[in-house]
């Protein structure tokens, strides 16, 4: 069976620069959820960006859902990118906008009907237990509650894939354990996820995949990687309570 | 929210284009009510432009119909040698009508002509102190309206060669000026409309385009998340229609409130003319080219700003 993600030879510079990934192939496979990890500036960003399609690979082949990458036009794109839900560091909410608002963005876009968007608001709301924080401003929300409200647009149309780029990069580890948590939890349900962190120590006793990204190459590691290659790893064991409002 | 209780988990292709569209009305003119000062700005600078041109075509339409009821009054007199007696003289009338290019020739001998101008002039006393009717028989001929110019010219010549007329007397060169001068102002009104419709065209963009700016970063989020170029596109488009909707609306008024404000004033210069005549406003046409270009104007000029800026927008 193929992967969800499936990565053959890609290669990519910026133009006038050097390659940022050199002859990287990889394979998420359904229901999988694995962590890419390496420094700063090792590509783990545009790794997630070709597979978001917000960039092209300068050479080599990226499929996703059984599907070549390189087969869809620019106007296809809107909809390629309502298949999976994406995470960011910055958490990227509109400031304007309340919790629900934002949340509801992706069924908006998809023209759902206002109630079948409110039951799914609240429903995705509460499965990243901000229950009640519907009319809130983003703003007066915690750094760990932001992003977990990014992590309800993302899933709230129910997407196949997640693709999270650095989603703990902001959060101070306690938040980060939560939002790793949450990854879990979406996973044990049968979402694929592809989660980029230098966040070491938080992964690095998970049952899950760690790939890392050094130089443009990519080296798959065994599941438990000691903690001394941790560029940059949190000190702090995380506190992997239930995912309970810590603020 | 009356359009979304049909609407089940599975949206069909056309309720949820309609979803679109009323949820985009609602959110342009929610977001235009938010900043009342700065859409009404905008909107009057639309306004004054789209009412320059609209006022414009409605004094030119006036001055139009004044002159329109001038021309029906163009007739020339044949002044009759006074050896034409009255027999002869309804005669010659008779034959001018049946001329092609004439729609009436009327015989008045020299006690009717004297009739008439006793009634007309006001002098009627102060001529029946003359022994004699200083007056001529005189045939006036009304020319057909629909005939052109260089026939009624051509007409009027071989009138004047006729053996029974001493002299003819037309009065039209100063229509023709008039007429000459109302072409030019005409062409000149329609480049001036043409201008002021790039202005607005240019206005509308301006705004879409600092709008577009203001909303950078949701534009970027939508795109993250996967929302069409449509969607995206279209409350700027509805906000370029509200802005040219509320540009007639304030044109109208404007043309309206003016020709209120100037109708005494045309009365008076009607008088001093001798015409009856009445301002009239604008036409329920020159409305809707009012609100059918302002819409366009305004359509285009959100579509033509969004088309160049929108593409320029991606994530990174």
């Amino acid at each position: 069976m193929s992967g969800i993600i499936e990565f053959d030879n890609v290669s990519h510079r910026y133009p006038g620069g050097q390659d940022i990934l050199t002859d990287v192939s990889f394979t998420l496979k359904r229901g999988e959820l694995a962590f890419l990890t390496g420094p700063s500036g090792a590509g783990k960003s545009t790794f997630l960006k070709l597979a978001a399609l917000l960039v092209r690979p300068t050479r080599g082949k990226i499929t996703v859902d059984g599907r070549p990458l390189s087969e869809i036009r620019r106007g296809q794109i809107p909809a390629y990118r309502r298949q999976f839900g994406m995470i960011f560091q910055n958490f990227n909410l509109l400031q304007d906008r309340t919790v629900f608002d934002n949340v509801a963005m992706p069924l908006l876009i998809r023209g759902h009907s206002g109630e079948d968007i409110g039951r799914r608001v609240r429903a995705s709301l509460d499965a990243v237990g901000l229950r009640g924080k519907e009319r809130a401003y983003p703003i007066t929300l915690s750094g760990g509650e932001q992003q977990r409200v990014g992590i309800a647009r993302a899933v709230v149309a129910k997407p196949m894939l997640l693709l999270a780029d650095e989603p703990t990069g902001n959060l101070d580890p306690h938040m980060a354990g939560e939002v790793m948590q949450l990854f879990m939890r979406f996973n044990e349900v049968g979402v694929s996820v592809l989660v980029a962190t230098h966040a070491l120590a938080l992964i690095h006793r998970l049952p899950h995949r760690i790939l890392r990204l050094d130089g443009g190459h990519l080296s798959e590691r065994d599941e438990a990687p000691s903690v001394d290659t941790a560029d940059e790893a949190f000190d702090d064991e995380p506190p992997f309570d239930d995912g309970e409002d810590a603020a | 929210m009356s359009a979304s209780r049909r609407v089940s988990t599975q949206p069909s292709w056309t309720s949820r284009l309609a979803l679109d569209h009323v949820r985009a009305i609602a959110a342009t003119l929610a977001q235009l009510r938010d900043r009342p000062l700065s859409t009404l700005l905008t909107a009057f600078v639309i306004g004054i432009t789209l009412a320059l041109p609209a006022g414009l075509n409605t004094l030119l339409r006036n001055l139009d119909t004044a002159s329109g009821g001038l021309q029906g009054t163009l007739r020339a007199s044949l002044f009759l040698k006074d050896a034409v007696d009255a027999a002869a003289g309804a005669d010659l009338a008779r034959q001018i009508s049946k001329r092609s290019g004439v729609s009436e020739a009327r015989y008045l001998s020299r006690e009717q002509a004297l009739a008439e101008f006793k009634a007309h002039s006001g002098f009627g006393e102060a001529l029946d102190i003359l022994k004699d009717n200083p007056l001529p028989a005189v045939i006036v001929v009304t020319p057909d309206p629909r005939q052109p110019q260089a026939e009624v010219d051509a007409l009027f010549k071989t009138l004047t060669t006729l053996p029974e007329v001493e002299t003819t007397k037309l009065d039209r060169q100063w229509l023709q000026r008039l007429y000459a001068i109302l072409q030019l102002v005409e062409r000149s009104v329609l480049l001036v409309s043409g201008l002021l419709a790039l202005a607005v065209l240019v206005v509308i963009g301006n705004t879409i385009r600092l709008d577009i700016e203001s909303r950078r970063e949701e534009i970027v989020v939508l795109k993250l998340i996967g929302a069409s170029n449509a969607f995206i596109r279209r409350p700027f488009l509805y906000t370029g229609l509200w802005y040219g909707l509320a540009g007639a609306v304030l044109a109208c008024l404007l043309v309206a409130s003016a020709g209120v404000f100037l109708s005494d004033s045309a009365q008076q210069l009607a008088g001093l003319y001798g015409a009856q005549a009445q301002l009239s406003g604008l036409s329920s046409d020159a409305v809707l080219a009012v609100f059918g270009a302002a819409l366009l104007l305004g359509w285009l000029g959100a579509f033509w700003t969004v088309s160049r800026h929108l593409s320029a927008i991606e994530p990174d």
